[in-house]
């Protein structure tokens, strides 16, 4: 009754930020149904997507994300009545700017999934796999890494080896 | 150095099945600050639980991560029994390796990996996280009933009854809801208002009860045991406290032809009107749509004739705020109307039938207006459009219900029964008549319920067709009805007087909206979300609102009665307390930092932050901080992240747990 099992060359890291009342909820809703989805998610919980720092994103994306998913209540349903509403704003203005240093924006998704969405939320996840997936991994942020407090890059000899002298 | 056990569930074989449990349990035991790692058959149970008390106490732990199913269901569990071990219940977190995990991914190797993925994640959210205290806050013994129909009235009078005070608030002109509209009920036949008009009265009377009619939920403030609730009481155009209810008004109103929604619109009502004769409280009110004095300001009848002087047409809308502890949501449900409906919509109306084109095609709640003593025609079965009494009339099931074309999956539970309650009552009526019944499946599971519709098919005579309805159309004074019988496998045409539609329980108007107001979670029906399906049928997963009734699904009057008293029960427990513990994961002010830009308290929803000044000790202004009120802060956290001086923190999701979870990734 299983499926065969497709292989792939790349199998992409995928984190998702999450709200505690709608999607994480969703989410649970997916598993108490027996949904099946892509393995490469994997999940952090927030009160509310208000909560979630653009920071974070950039961290993750750092660190290893090749996606990143952050998903919350839809409009107007926010269990603390507004904070979705920030994040969107916040989110669109951050996206823009991400945009602008070159970041390719389809591997970062919002989207709204609500308590009762098990199968969106299924849908949501294994979308976003599948595009990062062949898109392959994210170089530019984990490059970057290895060069932290360093505002550019390390492109002359010179500051290779000023760097080199102070790790 | 942390001291950190991990305890992997196999929550019998529902994890283990897909999660090599063992292997998860052996790399948490080589994650730096883990001192200890098990895996166990079911955490959850005494011997399991015992297992982690004994861990702590044997090991010197200072946090716990259970992997086991998902927070929702079992965090309380695990936070209980870590800290009856001595532990700070808010160092005891649960990784969800069932929900998100081991339920929705069927390769072992993947699950497994991803297991130990969320095992290392939340060790570090334990490894940072803070010992928090619960915030203790006063409950207000005072509960708020949304909705006045049977369920909404259960509640307040059970809550009422154990002695605490209860507000009211309805829509309409007077409380009943659908019940007072019914005119037997299944599976005894009773007569619907002699059960119900006493509660109503029950409800006006006592002395522990506040009723507002006409009255809208305006807006929903503050949290469990503390909400701030503000009621719209739409102007009645009567003043309540002088109107005696002679009801010589009404009878002097010279719009006489308005059709009376309480009636399905086959009555007719007067401008100035109560819905029905037995209606709580028996206080008239201006429909100001149709009032000649509105519309035109020339009439004035009702001023000149009222005795006490209680018709005001300057009345206003009025706005009360009522502090209370709890909220019950008994709002109900409407009708599916086979009404074309907009292109965009989700949910289509049904063109083969004529769009309610045909007069003579009606609904089961107009069936029931008609066979009321009560209703339009004194309860003579009489058609709509000639006023003839029906010989042959054919009932459908499951208009609009599982009808997924239609835009509604779910069973509508209560039509298979009144129907063949609507079988009987029209036999009783019309003896030489014959009822025809087209269904999907007979579903009658109830106390006595498989036995009424038996004795509707062998003993009333009703002819029960398998099979759905294709086609109506008027030809004469006839309704052709086209359909199937899919037992016998023909195709059937029935010449009908009278058809009778089970149409599908919807939410109620504006459901969503009130949500949006209180807050909780609905589906895509408009229908509320409970916290659990199983476990938790009457609460929301906010917490102080609680469920009553079909507002969260189609429900009979039995399953709708004893959820209203179970929503009752709920808040009396909340009431039988003073104080409230509730969840410390609340905003702190760092004020060393805070720069007083006060962006935090323009983000607020609670209004939680204020401004706080420092002064030295010559009283000189040192600083302006923002402040955080703990008991009004809802923990959300956006002010943290809106922070630019990251000096305000949410406690259980701070930066530098959030951030540790991302370098573990």
């Amino acid at each position: 009754m299983h499926a065969e099992k497709l292989q792939h060359d790349f199998e992409p890291k995928i984190v998702a930020f999450v709200c505690t009342w709608c999607t994480y909820a969703g989410a649970d809703l997916a598993g108490t149904s027996r949904m099946q989805y892509p393995a490469n998610v994997r999940v952090l919980k927030f009160p509310c997507t208000g909560r979630i720092d653009p920071v974070f994103i950039l961290r993750a994306f750092q660190k290893g994300a090749d996606g990143v998913l952050v998903s919350g209540c839809h409009p107007g349903d926010c269990h603390y009545m507004a904070g979705n509403f920030h994040a969107r704003r916040r989110f669109a203005a951050f996206r823009a700017l991400l945009g602008f240093v070159g970041v390719d924006l389809e591997r970062l998704q919002f989207s709204w999934v609500s308590a009762a969405e098990g199968g969106k939320w299924v849908e949501v996840v294994t979308e976003l796999t599948e595009k990062v997936r062949a898109m392959g991994p994210m170089k530019e942020f984990k490059a970057l890494e290895d060069e932290e407090q360093w505002s550019g890059a390390l492109n002359t000899p010179e500051l290779r080896e000023a760097f080199e002298s102070i790790t | 150095m942390s001291r950190i056990g991990v305890f992997v569930c196999h929550c019998g074989e529902n994890i283990s099945r897909t999660v090599d449990v063992e292997r998860v349990a052996k790399e948490a035991g080589d994650i730096p600050g883990v001192a200890f790692s098990c895996d166990y058959k079911y955490m959850c149970s005494d011997p399991g639980q015992n297992l982690l008390k004994k861990a702590v106490a044997d090991n010197n732990l200072d946090g716990v991560l259970v992997a086991a199913c998902s927070p929702r269901m079992h965090e309380k569990t695990f936070r209980k029994a870590a800290s009856a071990a001595g532990l700070n219940p808010y160092l005891c977190e649960m990784g969800n390796i069932r929900e998100h995990c081991s339920w929705v991914h069927e390769d072992r190797e993947e699950a497994t990996a991803k297991a130990s993925d969320i095992v290392k994640l939340m060790v570090e959210r334990v490894k940072k996280g803070k010992s928090l205290a619960p915030i203790t806050v006063p409950v207000t013994k005072k509960a708020l009933v949304i909705g006045g129909g049977i369920a909404g009235i259960q509640a307040a009078l059970d809550i009422a009854d154990a002695g605490h005070q209860v507000v009211m608030v309805e829509r309409e002109p007077s409380i009943g809801g659908h019940m007072a509209q019914l005119s037997e009920t299944f599976p005894t036949l009773d007569c619907s208002q002699c059960i119900m008009t006493p509660k109503m009265v029950d409800v006006a009377n006592h002395p522990n009860i506040t009723l507002y009619t006409f009255a809208e939920i305006e807006k929903v403030e503050g949290y469990i045991g503390n909400f701030q609730v503000t009621v719209r009481k739409k102007a009645r155009s009567v003043d309540e406290s002088k109107c005696t209810g002679c009801g010589v008004c009404m009878t002097k109103c010279p719009k006489k032809k308005i059709p009376n929604e309480f009636d399905q619109g086959h009555g007719m009502r007067t401008a100035i009107y109560v819905p029905f004769p037995q209606a709580v409280p028996n206080t008239p009110v201006i429909d100001r749509q149709n009032c000649t004095m509105f519309q035109s300001g020339k009439c004035g009848v009702c001023q000149k004739v009222c005795g006490p002087g209680a018709v005001d047409f300057e009345q206003q809308d009025t706005l009360i705020v009522e502090p209370v502890g709890a909220i019950v949501v008994a709002t109900g449900f409407k009708l599916y109307s086979i009404e074309r409906q907009p292109e965009d919509s989700p949910i289509q109306g049904y063109g083969e039938f004529g769009y309610g084109t045909i007069p003579d095609i009606i609904d089961g709640m107009t069936f029931e207006r008609l066979a009321s003593a009560s209703g339009p025609t004194g309860g003579k079965i009489l058609r709509p459009s000639d006023g003839k009494e029906p010989k042959q009339v054919v009932f459908i099931q499951c208009v609009g219900s599982r009808a997924r074309e239609k835009g509604i999956s779910y069973c509508s539970k209560v039509c298979c029964m009144y129907t063949a309650k609507h079988t009987m009552l029209y036999h009783h009526k019309v003896h030489d008549g014959q009822a025809y019944v087209f269904y999907m499946d007979a579903r009658t599971p109830g106390k006595g319920y498989d036995e009424f519709w038996r004795r509707a098919v062998e003993e009333e005579e009703a002819v029960y067709i398998r099979g759905m309805v294709s086609r109506m159309y008027q030809r004469g004074d006839k309704i052709v009805v086209m359909g199937s019988d899919t037992l016998v496998g023909v195709q059937v045409e029935i010449e009908a007087d009278l058809v009778v539609m089970a149409t599908a329980v919807q939410a109620q108007d504006g459901a969503d909206l009130l949500a949006q107001k209180l807050g909780i979670s609905y589906d895509k029906y408009n229908f509320y979300s409970e916290a659990h399906a199983k476990l938790k049928p009457v609460e929301c997963a906010t917490a102080g609102i609680y469920l009553a009734g079909a507002c969260q699904g189609p429900k009979d009057i039995p399953d709708t009665v004893s959820q209203a008293s179970a929503a009752a029960a709920k808040v009396m427990t909340l009431f039988a307390k003073d104080q409230l513990e509730r969840d410390p994961v609340v905003a702190k002010v760092n004020e060393k930092y805070c720069v007083g830009c006060l962006a935090c308290k323009k983000v607020c929803p609670y209004g939680a932050v204020e401004e706080r000044e420092i002064r030295d000790r010559q009283g000189n202004l040192v600083k302006v901080v923002a402040s955080v009120n703990p008991g009004v802060c809802g923990g959300c956290g956006t002010c943290q992240a809106t922070c630019p001086s990251k000096s305000v923190e949410l406690d259980g999701y701070t930066d530098e747990q959030i951030m540790a979870m991302i370098e573990a990734l």
